[in-house]
């Protein structure tokens, strides 16, 4: 191996990064694009819906309610005076849910009956829809409590459970969003953007005449990782960079293991795109192939965004061939728990063993050949 | 005799396509001497670049030897690549690179230290007159130049053999002149040289021949051996009063007679060695064979032989045009632009009905741009269209019903099958049910298509595929017929097959429309315009546009000298004019 050859490699590399405007779109422009979409768009917190309250006879009791219901972050109430007009704007989706206070809501109240109180939720969407539930009865136990209280009339409640959220007290979806986004990005820097240029260097012919040359297949390869190495670290730096500063997500963990997991899911990413390179010798079927074997999973099975542990028997068995399912499992824990070793250990193991296998086959099945 | 550069032992090299094992070389032994020119040729497909990847060691031959330099391709792979350089077809440059950054890298690559580095480069940037164009990008620069610097990046560790891929496909005239030029250069500087090419004139300039057909070697002989076979053998013949093309056609199917081509302002005959069968009237001169010549004697018999076409039905006379008098196709002040780029600047011309009229010139030279707007494909940025009597930017619709349109892909579908083909083209141009199979016999007869009518369009030969397309292309008899590079890689038999196809339709009334970049083909067309960056630099018959080029030291220049000739008197007027 010569190192003038390697740097002459390398250099070119660079080059053709910075000047090519549809590598700069994939390592720049789509992560700072999926950075902003999942910090500012998606959000899976339900905060400010809009409710309908429908209060058929105001009074004290019921007043009290609706502006303890204005105060909660999470509602924006809207006060109507029948059903019909409430479940006419529900069916429009102008609110996800209704509270219903009957006629006899307060004189019920009084004589410490159960209250005729009804919560109708939009069930289209099952996740947000048990969510708003849940914080409504909550809204709803809250008021009945702090009504005894202000009273003097004992409340009693047969148990009373105590609340503790470890690791995301703040409960914002935000946290663990944005620190996963760092396998999607790092997936495609490492698999799709080098397994695009690779296939263009042999679109193009200048595979043909590179490999005419005394270059040896190490150089060739080599020349291909430590460049795409680099730019997914630079990637990495600056999604953490923006994490913890736009978008105040907190660093439990330590920098530096952070650095080290990210390193080594780069080189399975890395070969990953160097495989599927070997493979596709155009770039239209290497980014299809990336995009459908590395991209979509680190997306869709890794647990960035749907909780494994809810998934089918058999789809859970199929994220365990995803690199992305370790890393961001590790990410998870680096920047909301911790540098927790037992964790750490078994999803690096399981990293390092997806890296040896997708470099080793591609160092396999490459030659110096044009068949 | 020196020792071979490179030596192929009985070399079989097989790919696999759709499952189906295809040969692309079978059995080949060939050497190419040390310090030579060798050109390696035949038409597309016929094995050259995998014969090329060979003696690169980028392949190994399935079975057999290759030896390059007296090292064995399979063992001293790495010490082959030392010591050669190689181009590949599309030139193996880093477009995003700059012309002095692609020489940096290859330099790299070859081992160079940085003060061989230094010279070596001073000296192949002024052998190649790139030296002004150091900062430019190499994918901004012209076809020519591109090739040059891909020569340079492969030159640069003097190489002591020097493999060239199809170096000049759609380059223009005086690009392919100074490559000539360098590799001469390099000859002489005591590199061997093997060339691939297409183009069987380029063979004149190779001192060895190598010629493969279908994945085998049909010839290996010196230039010098090839010609003296023939000598004697060709002539120019002409007769007063008659028209080239139908004295050609006469001649073709006369006895004695191999090959009949037009040439200049007479026909070019290859006779099968006995006495000329003349006639009286006609007047035979001797003339120096060329390589194509040696091609067509090699090969006469070989190729399936295409029955006679008889002249097609005349075109349907109610899609004729009223005003008899007015040309069939009418160009005014033509621009095209693309964004700054301009495509085509303000061209004029005229085709009279019946006409073979070709728009000749290199890549990048406009003329498929200005082909796409006469079919209505592209709209003008400015300038008037006429095409049988209508203005496209009116009725494009009832102007494309009388045209047919071949193009340089051949638009056909590779899975369906020849008559599937054929119908959904005859659908397409809204036959009714009889017409259609009546149109559809006729083109399986006429074109010879009747035992290939279950073959799917992309298992058929390239010379079938070409006459399929034209097939489609005359289905509803148009008045009109455009051909877009109809003839580039394809072999000179198929290709003077097409060209007696479209006499036939000449004479019975066609207009054909066609662009070219084969120099020679120009010779075919009654009238041509030369296009050279957007702009006609002549008009006129052959013969006419010839003359124009011809001095003292040239009485009589060839289409390529006249190019050539043409555009540097071009190029001096904008100098002066800037």
């Amino acid at each position: 191996m010569k190192h003038r050859r390697l740097r002459a490699l390398i250099r070119k590399e660079f080059l053709q990064i910075l000047r090519d405007p549809s590598a700069i779109a994939i390592a720049f422009v789509m992560p700072a694009f999926l950075l902003f979409l999942f910090g500012y768009g998606v959000s899976l917190d339900a905060r400010h819906v809009p409710v309908a309250v429908v209060v058929e006879q105001p009074d004290r009791d019921t007043e009290a309610f609706a502006a303890g219901l204005a105060q909660s972050p999470y509602f924006e109430p809207q006060r109507f005076t029948d059903m019909t007009a409430a479940s006419a704007a529900l069916q429009q989706r102008q609110v996800e849910g209704i509270l219903w206070l009957r006629q006899d809501f307060s004189r019920h109240l009084l004589r410490g009956e159960t209250a005729p109180f009804s919560i109708i939720v939009n069930g289209v969407d099952a996740n947000s829809a048990r969510l708003l539930e849940g914080y409504l009865q909550g809204v709803w136990q809250n008021w009945l409590q702090q009504r005894a209280r202000s009273s003097g009339v004992p409340f009693v409640v047969p148990a009373v459970s105590t609340e503790r959220i470890w690791f995301n007290p703040a409960l914002r979806s935000r946290n663990y969003l944005v620190p996963g986004l760092i396998a999607v990005i790092m997936t495609l820097i490492g698999a799709l953007l080098t397994a695009m240029v690779v296939a263009r260097e042999w679109e193009r012919g200048t595979m043909e005449a590179l490999m005419a040359t005394p270059v040896t297949l190490t150089e060739i390869l080599l020349g291909k990782l430590l460049p795409y190495f680099l730019m997914g670290m630079g990637g990495m730096a600056l999604t953490v960079a923006l994490a913890l500063t736009l978008f105040a997500v907190p660093l439990v963990g330590s920098l530096w293991t952070l650095s080290l997991s990210s390193a080594l899911f780069l080189l399975v990413a890395l070969g990953m795109g160097l495989l599927i390179s070997t493979l596709a010798r155009n770039q239209f079927v290497a980014g299809q192939l990336a995009v459908i074997v590395t991209f979509l999973p680190a997306f869709m099975l890794s647990g960035f965004i749907f909780d494994i542990g809810s998934m089918p028997a058999p789809v859970q068995l199929v994220t365990h061939v995803v690199a992305a399912r370790y890393f961001v499992s590790i990410l998870q824990t680096v920047f909301l728990a911790g540098d927790l070793w037992p964790v750490l250990l078994v999803n690096s193991a399981a990293l390092a063993f997806m890296a040896t296998i997708f470099l080793g086959l591609t160092w396999r099945l490459s030659r110096k050949r044009l068949d | 005799m020196a020792e071979a550069a490179l030596a192929l032992e009985s070399c079989t090299k097989r790919f696999r396509r759709d499952g189906a094992p295809v040969h692309a070389l079978d059995q080949v032994s060939a050497t190419v001497r040390a310090g030579r020119i060798t050109g390696l040729l035949g038409p597309d497909g016929a094995g050259k670049t995998t014969l090329m990847r060979l003696a690169g060691a980028l392949l190994l031959p399935d079975s057999g030897r290759v030896t390059v330099l007296g090292l064995d391709t399979r063992s001293e792979g790495m010490a082959i690549q030392e010591r050669i350089g190689y181009m590949p077809q599309r030139f193996g440059l880093y477009e995003e690179l700059t012309v002095q950054e692609n020489l940096d890298l290859y330099a790299a690559l070859q081992g160079l230290s940085p003060a061989e580095k230094k010279t070596r480069q001073q000296e192949l940037l002024a052998l190649t007159a790139l030296g002004p164009f150091g900062n430019r990008r190499a994918g901004q620069l012209s076809g020519g130049m591109k090739q040059k610097l891909g020569l340079a990046c492969a030159l640069l560790r003097s190489p002591s053999l020097l493999l060239l891929d199809e170096p000049t496909v759609g380059v223009d005239p005086i690009s392919r002149r100074e490559l000539w030029h360098i590799i001469q250069s390099r000859r002489n500087a005591g590199v061997s040289v093997l060339i691939s090419t297409a183009y069987l004139d380029e063979a004149e300039r190779c001192e060895d021949i190598l010629l493969l057909h279908e994945g085998r070697l049909l010839v290996q002989d010196t230039q010098a051996s090839l010609q003296s076979t023939l000598s004697g053998r060709c002539y120019r013949v002409r007769r007063e009063g008659t028209p080239r093309r139908r004295l050609r056609t006469e001649l073709a199917a006369r006895n004695g007679v191999l090959d009949a081509t037009i040439q200049a302002d007479g026909v070019r005959v290859l006779s099968d060695g006995g006495a000329p069968p003349a006639l009286p009237a006609e007047q035979w001169d001797a003339v120096p064979p060329r390589f194509e010549d040696a091609f067509v004697n090699l090969l006469h018999g070989r190729a399936a032989s295409l029955q006679r076409p008889e002249p097609p039905p005349p075109p349907r006379h109610d899609l004729t045009p009223a005003q008899d008098d007015l040309p069939v196709i009418e160009v005014r002040d033509l621009w095209r632009r693309f964004g700054s780029f301009e495509a085509v600047k303000g061209i004029s011309f005229q085709v009279r009905a019946g006409q073979v009229f070709g728009l000749l010139g290199a890549n990048g030279a406009g003329k498929t741009t200005t082909f796409n707007m006469l079919c209505g494909l592209l709209s003008p940025s400015a300038g008037t269209l006429r095409v049988a009597g209508q203005n496209l930017g009116h009725a494009a619709a009832a102007a494309r019903a009388r045209i047919g349109y071949v193009s340089q892909k051949f638009a056909l579908y590779g899975n369906l099958s020849v008559l599937q083909n054929l119908d959904f083209f005859a659908s397409v141009y809204g036959l009714g049910r009889q017409e259609r199979a009546r149109r559809r016999d006729w083109a399986l007869a006429h074109f010879s298509l009747a035992p290939y009518a279950r073959v799917n369009g992309q298992d058929l030969p390239l010379g079938f595929k070409q006459r399929l397309a034209l097939a489609c292309a005359l289905l509803h008899q148009p008045l009109i017929l455009f051909l877009d590079e109809p003839t580039s890689g394809v072999d000179p038999l198929a290709r003077r097959e097409f060209w007696s196809q479209i006499n036939g339709l000449a004479e019975s009334g066609v207009t054909i429309l066609v662009t070219t970049h084969f120099m020679e083909e120009a010779e075919y067309c009654d009238e041509l315009v030369l296009m050279s960056q957007g702009e006609i630099l002549a008009q006129g018959s052959p013969q006419a546009i010839r003359s124009q080029a011809a001095t003292r030291d040239l009485p009589n220049p060839t289409m390529e000298d006249a190019f050539i000739t043409l555009v540097q008197a071009h190029e001096a007027g904008l100098r002066r004019a800037s």
